[in-house]
């Protein structure tokens, strides 16, 4: 991650160097841009919740089986005692002991996010250690590649006995749920984005005396950073869901333990109040991933823009 | 070749060529002759353009040189040492870019000596001795991603230049340039070459290039390419493009080269027919 941390101090350094009249100018324009993406947003969420609260109002929508936005965020402090229940319901223990309503949203919401989290660095960090060893080593890519390619396939689902048989219930087995669903794709997908490095830059170090390792150091590792975090990208939602999937089957508490609540006490204002809550966490994650991919991916040409005015 | 395998020409030939052949992908389906039977003596300090139709193996001939592909017939020599892997004493310079964009400008012209585990102090010192022979002092902070095209292969020659190379093989380096930008590289080129004392071996398909360049042009064959001749030019630089002489030259390459691309062209065709 050194290479972020340079990055960094280059983008300030470049900031410095222009005028400040004209990095007033970038500044105000990237206010507007910003405030611009999130009318959008605010606008493409009313259009949905609007849609749904006209089914509703029309009647078409049944409020007990499909409660409207109004109803399932109305009574946040109801919904909020189902929330962290391990703690919440232990025998000998009130109701309203505990935690707030809002205090256990939070916790589980940070239990679950932090299961995320740990999950998708592990996975990253052995699954591009296992792709540059795979290419480093010619008789490690033969021994491991098939493996791999076997198991890639494999619904995460099969994985959550083992999970249970390994590791019993806590967050070890839910962690483990996301690293296994993430592994084997990210390794894949690590190799394709070696066999991507421009050749070029691998022909210079080698020029330069480099030896092979430090071919891999110096240039293929800070090759594929970008690339992999675009993988990264991709996989943090095929985190979110597995991560439930995990939580409601082994673990105390957790996002997937409310939605198993929920289904089992025919709850479907809680189910909908959780899946919102998800889903904002799983949109906070992927703008700051989005933040920290526009820092590293300064030098890439600006497809995106390009199509814009088409 | 004497039976010790020492060379029996003289050592101090920058680059030695003797039966170089290079098939690609040889023993497969796939395979295609690249090159045959080259022969060829550098002298230091000379500036060498391989001109030819697309395709007719003179860029693998630098590759070969470099040391980055192996000869598949033959031998290369430099300076009396065997070419068999790359070496910071041939330094190569491809057509597109090949900045790493993760470095900045200074960082990427001392990657040579940053291999070589050279401190901080050291690697700027001699990366801004190397950028003030290219004229981009003012560049040594930025990023490629901030420099034009025609800076970016500056830079890159700046990086060559600082490993000290002997030889110095570039492969079509202003291809991507625009006429004028190219005009002036070539220009800056001759300087860089006459004050660091390398041999150049240069690689284009453009006759004027050639002309504004070379103590000696070796036009290739097409595919697979082979010498057809070797066309010294004796004019004193800076080279007048417009003067009789020169046109005159330019008529006997265009014609030098019309039969190979002709042949080049037919060739193509034929594939295309049986594809």
């Amino acid at each position: 991650m050194t290479v972020v941390a340079r990055d960094g101090d280059a983008g300030a350094a470049a900031g410095a160097s222009r005028p400040a009249a004209v990095t007033r100018l970038f500044a105000s324009m990237a206010g507007l841009d910003a405030l611009s993406k999130i009318w959008w947003t605010c606008l493409s969420i009313s259009l949905f919740a609007g849609l749904w609260e006209l089914c509703w109002a029309l009647g078409w929508a049944d409020p007990k089986l499909l409660p409207p936005p109004h109803i399932f965020l109305g009574n946040i402090v109801e919904q909020g005692k189902y929330f962290n229940t391990a703690t919440r319901w232990q025998v000998g223990q009130s109701m309203n002991d505990g935690p707030t309503a809002f205090e256990s949203v939070m916790i589980t919401m940070g239990a679950t996010t932090g299961r995320v989290f740990a999950g998708l660095v592990i996975a990253s960090v052995l699954a591009i250690s296992i792709g540059v060893l795979v290419r480093y080593y010619q008789f490690f890519d033969k021994l491991v590649l098939p493996t791999i390619t076997l198991l890639s396939p494999v619904s995460p689902i099969a994985w959550l006995p083992v999970a249970i048989f390994m590791f019993g219930i806590g967050n070890a087995p839910a962690i483990f749920m996301v690293v296994v669903a993430l592994f084997f794709h990210m390794v894949l997908a690590t190799i394709n984005q070696i066999d991507g490095v421009n050749p070029n830059l691998i022909n210079v170090a080698r020029t330069m005396g480099a030896s092979k390792r430090q071919i891999y150091w110096r240039v293929v590792v800070p090759a594929i950073l970008p690339g992999m975090l675009a993988v990264l990208r991709l996989n943090l939602f095929g985190a979110w869901m597995v991560v439930l999937i995990a939580e409601s089957t082994g673990v105390g508490y957790g996002m997937g333990q409310v939605i198993m609540l929920a289904r089992n006490t025919f709850n479907p204002s809680l189910v909908f109040f959780t899946i919102a809550v998800i889903g904002v966490l799983g949109f906070g994650f992927d703008w700051l991933l989005r933040l920290a991919q526009r820092r590293i991916l300064y030098w890439l040409p600006d497809t995106k823009e390009k199509l814009r005015v088409l | 070749m004497s039976s010790d395998g020492a060379p029996r020409f003289s050592s101090k030939d920058a680059v030695v060529c003797r039966g170089v052949g290079k098939i690609w992908a040889a023993g497969t389906k796939r395979a295609h002759e690249a090159l045959r039977d080259i022969d060829l003596d550098i002298q230091p300090g000379e500036f060498v353009v391989f001109l030819g139709p697309s395709g007719c193996g003179k860029s693998t001939l630098l590759y070969l040189i470099s040391g980055l592909e192996d000869v598949t017939e033959g031998q290369i020599w430099s300076f009396s040492d065997k070419v068999e892997t790359p070496s910071p004493d041939r330094s190569l310079i491809f057509q597109e870019t090949s900045l790493f964009p993760w470095l900045t400008v200074w960082q990427n012209v001392s990657f040579g000596l940053a291999i070589r585990g050279a401190s901080q102090a050291e690697r700027r010192a001699v990366a801004a001795e190397a950028l003030q022979r290219v004229g981009l002092s003012a560049a040594i902070d930025k990023r490629p991603d901030e420099l034009s095209g025609g800076m970016r292969q500056r830079v890159a020659v700046a990086r060559a230049l600082a490993m000290r190379p002997k030889v110095l093989l570039m492969d079509e380096p202003f291809a991507a340039l625009d006429v004028q930008t190219r005009a002036r590289m070539q220009d800056f080129l001759l300087d860089v070459w006459r004050d660091s004392g390398a041999s150049v071996l240069f690689v284009t398909h453009h006759i004027d290039e050639a002309v504004a360049l070379a103590d000696r042009v070796v036009v290739f064959t097409a595919r697979p390419g082979r010498i057809k001749t070797i066309f010294p030019i004796t004019l004193p630089r800076p080279r007048n493009l417009f003067s009789r002489e020169v046109e005159a030259m330019r008529i006997q390459l265009t014609e030098l080269l019309r039969d190979e691309v002709d042949r080049a062209f037919a060739e193509q065709e034929a594939l295309a027919a049986t594809a």
